[in-house]
């Protein structure tokens, strides 16, 4: 069984800040593939569309048969660990401050050994899962965990830094207004969250989220408003040195396209929270967060943005608010890369629709608070950049990567 | 002297004081709110342009944007549906002489902190005339509620039924437009009418029944405790935008040392 992980100390004001530093994270374009597959928590290999063969690592010729077309497949990831050594001192900054680090060699029934780093609790000549994950430097790496859960396996120190567990750590949300807020609220307080701050702007008109988030222990309501840059900048001030997690849940929508409306009222509220307030929050958090990446237990871990999956694929019924939320995908790509010197992960959680009065005339499925907050959680322990909730956005994300054209024009339905 | 010099050394000698009755543009500051699918009011907003730094060495400024219904606001006639067609109803074309000019308060304070909808009615004006004189044309006439002095959610006072907060009864505002030929009504609440203003006939009776007569409304007015019952001057000239239907503006009231 792994340790539990205590809760940690307080800061000691008199000590100087530990500066993120990273592993190794140059790769060849082929080994770019893991790292894609490990932005979704999937565990790909490279198999060869001629002979069949699994291969690791990446390559750009088949290792048996020199083809070259190469698909990055989900593949089996059972094997035995056949060896294990553990690194107690290393010339990479990054190894020399995590040592000890156990790694090993794993023997996948697919084919190929991987050496691998290792989880505390597997043991040599057992069975073992390899889970892709993004290390801090945003690059694909595979760990081996053991086959069965262990007591406290999340908490083992290599797959903690691998994922942003919310356990101990202190969470911002950023708008508790959204129906979703105390379901998400609650969900990171059993997850182990220490404390999770909820923003609420316009504390002059009441809203019925409210009463739920005052009675849970942990959550502090805090002023916010996305649109109001002197009300990030000042929260930031107060709060952003300890906010470890933060989770854009900020929504501003309304029904219809372009032709639909006569004005840009509503699109102008849609980017001002949806967009700009995304770009408030970050100038105001984001150099805090970006500094904190290794600051001890509860680090600056994850940033979150909870978004449409109409984001990747324009759904006309909704093309303005829709077009918002590709803006937002697009600016947190951008974040993604400008965060990552700090080993700060930003995810995107893609929801279909919500069920909630903005979608009231969508046919069902639609998704409930509980699963986006579950989908968050989850995301958040595996470290993952992209995280499909629910089944919509899982079926739209496939056809987008079969053809985007086609699923455009899918959703424009009639209207096309 | 003639009676400009008189005031100008009226008001170098603090005889005459001046009142500011404006809410200072706060993004905080409440903003009436209509149900989601309407279009909504703009709250004020302030995003710094360079503040003497790289953005611009030697200067600090702002971008500033609202509506022009946010924080303490003038509602020209053409702001509602009834004085859509009014001549001169946009703050644009309104005569400069209706920016400055007599007001008179009726004081409904005590009423208004013993009932979140109390109304002003035709009884009361009557009562007030009984005291302070018939209100005499062309003036300006403020509803004073004391509701400036709430905080939070307390001043639009919003429960599920929407909000609550005292306003003019219909036949109130019509005696006051149609006998007594008032210039423009104004209050402290975040509108001419009552919070539960839609439910009268007509619905928002001081917005239909003030514009539709080419007359004026002030909102969001605050300090009205300061003014005298009559004697005090008004002065409330809007921004001058193009076919704009209200505007922020700065209100102030002269008025005479010792009465405020």
């Amino acid at each position: 069984m792994t340790d539990p992980l205590a809760r940690p100390p307080k800061k000691n004001p008199q000590k100087v800040q530990t500066v993120p530093v990273l592993p190794p994270a140059f790769r060849s374009r082929a080994a770019m593939g893991l790292t894609a597959a490990a932005a979704e928590g999937r565990f790909k290999l490279q198999h060869c569309a001629e002979c069949g063969a699994v291969q690791y690592p990446p390559r750009d010729a088949c290792v048996s048969c020199l083809g070259l077309e190469l698909l990055w497949k989900d593949t089996d990831p059972v094997g035995e660990l056949i060896a294990d050594t553990v690194v107690h001192t290393s010339p990479n900054l990054y190894f020399r401050r995590q040592a000890p680090w156990r790694c090993g060699t794993v023997r996948l029934n697919a084919g190929p050994s991987i050496f691998c780093h290792v989880h505390g609790d597997c043991l040599k000549g057992s069975d073992v899962r390899l889970l892709s994950r993004l290390d801090r430097a945003g690059q694909g790496v595979l760990i081996a965990i053991p086959k069965e859960t262990t007591p406290n396996m999340a908490d083992d120190p290599e797959l903690r830094e691998l994922g942003a567990d919310p356990k101990h750590r202190r969470v911002l949300i950023t708008d508790g207004r959204q129906p979703g807020a105390p379901a998400l609220a609650k969900a990171l307080l059993d997850a182990g969250a220490m404390t999770v701050f909820v923003g609420e702007g316009e504390t002059w008109r009441p809203y019925p989220e409210r009463s739920a988030l005052e009675k849970m222990d942990g959550v502090h309501l805090m002023p916010l408003d996305l649109t109001d840059t002197s009300s990030v900048v000042e929260l930031a001030g107060e709060i952003g040195g300890k906010v470890d997690i933060l989770i854009n849940n900020a929504r501003f929508m309304r029904p219809g396209g372009v032709l639909a409306r006569g004005d840009t009222a509503f699109a102008r509220d849609e980017m001002e929270v949806n967009y700009l307030g995304l770009m408030r929050l970050a100038q105001a958090f984001g150099p805090g967060m970006k500094a904190r990446g290794a600051d001890g237990i509860n680090n600056a871990a994850a940033w979150v943005n909870i978004l449409s999956i109409n984001a990747i694929a324009n759904d006309p019924a909704y093309g303005s608010f829709n077009a918002s939320q590709a803006a937002a995908l697009s600016l947190a790509q951008s974040l993604r890369a400008e965060l990552r010197p700090g080993g700060v992960k930003v995810m995107t959680v893609f929801c279909g629709p919500t069920d909630d009065d903005w979608y009231q005339d969508v046919p069902p499925p639609k998704l409930l608070p509980g699963a986006v907050a579950r989908s968050v959680v989850q995301g958040l322990r595996d470290g993952v950049e992209d995280v499909w909730c629910g089944d919509v956005a899982k079926d739209y994300a496939e056809r987008w990567r079969q053809d985007p054209r086609v699923l455009e024009r899918e959703l424009a339905g009639d209207m096309g | 002297m003639n009676a400009l010099t008189q005031m100008a050394t009226a008001l170098t000698s603090g005889e005459i004081e001046v009142v500011d009755l404006t809410h200072t543009l706060d993004p905080d500051f409440p903003v009436i709110i209509l149900p989601p699918e309407f279009g909504q009011c703009a709250r004020f907003r302030m995003e710094e342009v360079s503040a003497y730094d790289h953005r611009g060495p030697a200067w600090k400024w702002h971008n500033i944007s609202m509506s022009e219904h946010t924080g303490t606001h003038f509602d020209a006639p053409v702001h509602w549906v009834s004085g859509r067609d009014v001549a001169n109803g946009a703050v644009d074309e309104i005569p400069t002489e209706a920016f400055i000019g007599p007001v008179c308060v009726i004081d409904c304070s005590e009423g208004a902190a013993q009932d979140d909808d109390f109304e002003l009615t035709p009884e009361i004006i009557d009562e007030w005339e009984a005291t302070n004189g018939r209100i005499p044309e062309d003036t300006w006439v403020l509803m004073r509620t004391d509701w400036s002095k709430r905080r939070g959610a307390d001043y639009l006072n919003m429960r599920e039924d929407g909000p609550h907060s005292p306003g003019p009864t219909p036949e109130a505002i019509r005696l006051l437009v149609e006998e007594r030929g008032i210039r423009g009504f104004g209050t402290e609440t975040v509108g001419t009418d009552a919070g539960q203003g839609m439910h009268y006939a007509p619905p928002y009776p001081a917005h239909y029944i003030l514009h539709g007569n080419g007359r004026y409304g002030l909102q969001c007015l605050t300090g009205l405790d300061r003014l005298p019952a009559t004697g005090a001057m008004l002065i409330c000239p809007p921004l001058k935008i193009r076919n704009g239907t209200g505007s922020p503006l700065r209100v102030l009231a002269l008025v005479p040392k010792g009465t405020s």
